[in-house]
């Protein structure tokens, strides 16, 4: 059976101004993914893939084509749009956790479900099943500051998917990480993305992230160069 | 109530800087009280001493008394009228005289009251003659300037009636010290009845003060009624002057709080870019991060004014209590001033202050709070300095 698509990207083009002229950092991207798909966008630094997912967090426009997610063409979404797109239905994984420094995991984690207004209850339910899917239940009441870069990335994803996002962005999370605190949050998230069908889309050149993934589109220069299912096989073998 | 919730966690949360500007913006609440109570207590002890000392409660003036021109003087005295001859009132001759304190020449204002009127504060009980001499008051500063004691004797010399040159040897029979120096500055008291004697002017005064403004509505001709605003109009206008002055220490402490205030707000935009990057990639609108942020520094101003009272009341009450202790060289100034002012804490003063400094703290947090929503949310996530 052919699964839906929830984002679709045409022709894409994003250019930064560069001095007297512009740097063309996407060029004529299309694409389309499909919801639960496992999906990284590989390349080495500066070739967009960074880009390419601040453009479908909806956290940048593109400068020419159309990128849609959720049916939203990004472009003609006004700032209260996108982020009404970013708080119902995308999470964030960022390479540097991002998490908020004087909360603690608990408020973090609590903090995207405060922003949808979920009632009380209902939001504490979401907050303790999605810190027990991370297994940081013993670290409830501790600040960042006081966890491990490991456990930081977990509390990130926690906070990601608390909301039960139908796509999780997730630019580098392993950067920081070592080998085995990368494959436990890869794990994690391969669990959650079977478990509840999130589309995870991830920005890397970690080859361990990548022998996990199910697609891979390899950016060069800002086009896609390869995007195949293929290669994962092989990677992930 | 999402924005005051975040807005509180992320205050409470930031712990030490938090409390830091808490306790900064607390001292100038109290700061501002403290100063303005001060202000207000000295205008209250200032105008409750002319009273009580110069002024009372209205005065009925000769009508060609004028005190600015004391050429008047000669002609503005009559007799006082008999509706004014209750206990309640206090009249005062007036002349002018001159003493030759070691040997130096002084021109004097005599006056005149009586030794047992209760009107004023003047210790005229002391004004008893004892073997034929002439007993006069002086003020503390008099006394100061011309190096004259208790018991000393002075020359003065005055005209009478008929404009004849008269002198004599007065005794001084009291130094009295007053807040007021314009009844004590080159001021010499005698008794109404030495003056009236001295003069060739039997029951006649230059003014009456009266101890009660129920004496406001009489209608006597010849003599003008002057009531306390009258009276008071050149106090009332150098407290006006005294505010203005006030008015800019006021503004001054409150823009040291808002400095305070904006500049950990323009340290909190810079520090806190991967927070408002990260905030907006959860979904905040920019607006909603603009109005946490000046919620934040609005809410500033919450708990320093709950610190502030933590400290301040037990601290200004005290201070209400103990008043304030005036450096000495201030009796000089010209105006009535205590040697310790007590402040006055006006509801309206706190309640005032409270209100303009938060909502200053608010304004002032919500301009640096504005340029957020112009960052742009891909850089801040990265904690890039735009």
């Amino acid at each position: 059976m052919e699964k839906s698509s929830i984002i679709e990207i045409n022709n894409l083009v994003k250019k930064f101004p560069v001095g007297g002229g512009f740097f063309t950092a996407l060029d004529n991207i299309n694409l389309s993914i499909s919801k639960g798909e496992f999906t990284g966008i590989v390349g080495p630094s500066g070739s967009g893939k960074t880009t390419l997912l601040n453009i479908l967090g909806s956290l940048d426009v593109p400068s020419e084509g159309e990128a849609i997610v959720l049916g939203n063409p990004i472009s003609t979404l006004s700032h209260k749009q996108a982020a009404q797109l970013r708080n119902g239905h995308i999470g964030f994984i960022f390479q540097t956790y991002n998490l908020l420094p004087v909360y603690t995991v608990y408020e973090n984690v609590e903090f995207p479900l405060l922003l949808l207004k979920m009632p009380a209850k209902e939001r504490e339910q979401a907050v303790l099943e999605a810190i027990e899917w991370v297994g940081l239940n013993d670290k409830i009441k501790s600040k960042p500051a006081q966890l491990s870069g490991g456990e930081s990335q977990r509390v990130a994803i926690a906070r990601a998917m608390v909301k039960k996002p139908e796509i999780v962005l997730a630019d580098e999370p392993t950067a920081n990480l070592d080998s085995e605190n990368s494959h436990h949050i890869l794990r994690t998230m391969e669990h959650l993305n079977s478990e509840l069908s999130t589309t995870f889309i991830f920005a890397t050149h970690d080859e361990k992230v990548m022998s996990y993934l199910k697609r891979i589109i390899r950016l060069e220069d800002g086009k896609v160069a390869k995007d195949d299912w293929k290669e994962v096989k092989e990677v992930a073998s | 109530m999402m924005s005051i919730k975040l807005a509180l966690r992320n205050l409470l949360g930031a712990g030490l800087r938090t409390w830091l500007n808490v306790i900064v913006l607390s001292f100038s609440y109290v700061i501002i009280i403290w100063y303005q109570g001060l202000i207000d207590g000295w205008n209250v002890q200032a105008r409750r001493d002319m009273i009580a000392w110069e002024i009372a409660q209205g005065q009925f003036w000769h009508e060609g008394y004028d005190p600015f021109d004391p050429f008047t003087l000669e002609d503005s005295h009559a007799k006082i009228p008999e509706k004014l001859t209750s206990e309640n009132v206090a009249p005062i001759l007036i002349t002018q005289g001159t003493i030759y304190p070691e040997g130096r020449i002084q021109g004097v204002i005599l006056k005149g009251i009586a030794q047992d009127q209760q009107i004023l504060r003047l210790p005229t009980d002391l004004l008893v003659k004892e073997n034929g001499e002439i007993p006069v008051l002086i003020g503390k500063r008099m006394a100061t300037n011309n190096k004259l004691n208790e018991g000393d004797y002075l020359t003065l010399r005055w005209r009478d009636s008929n404009g004849t040159f008269d002198a004599t040897e007065v005794r001084i029979a009291g130094i009295f010290k007053t807040d007021v120096p314009s009844v004590d500055k080159g001021h010499i008291w005698l008794s109404l009845q030495d003056l009236q004697q001295m003069t060739q002017s039997e029951g006649e005064a230059t003014m009456i003060v009266s101890g009660s403004e129920s004496l406001s509505g009489m209608d006597m001709p010849g003599w003008e009624y002057k009531s306390l605003d009258f009276l008071l109009a050149d106090l009332d206008q150098i407290i006006k002057q005294k505010s203005v002055g006030g008015s800019i220490m006021y503004i001054l402490l409150l823009l040291l709080a808002m400095l305070a205030i904006f500049d950990t707000q323009i340290l909190s935009i810079f520090r806190r870019q991967k927070e408002i990057g990260t905030f907006i990639a959860l979904g905040m609108t920019r607006k909603q991060v603009v109005r946490l942020f000046t919620i934040e520094g609005g809410m500033n101003s919450v708990l320093a004014a709950l610190v502030g009272a933590v400290y301040g009341v037990p601290l200004l009450i005290w201070q209400n209590n103990a008043g304030y202790a005036m450096p000495y060289n201030t009796d000089d100034i010209g105006i009535a001033i205590s040697e310790v002012i007590y402040p006055s804490y006006s509801f309206g003063l706190i309640l005032g202050t409270i209100i303009i400094v938060m909502v200053t703290a608010t304004i002032v947090s919500y301009m640096p709070a504005r340029k957020i929503a112009k960052m742009n949310p891909t850089d801040a996530i990265k904690g890039k300095i735009q």
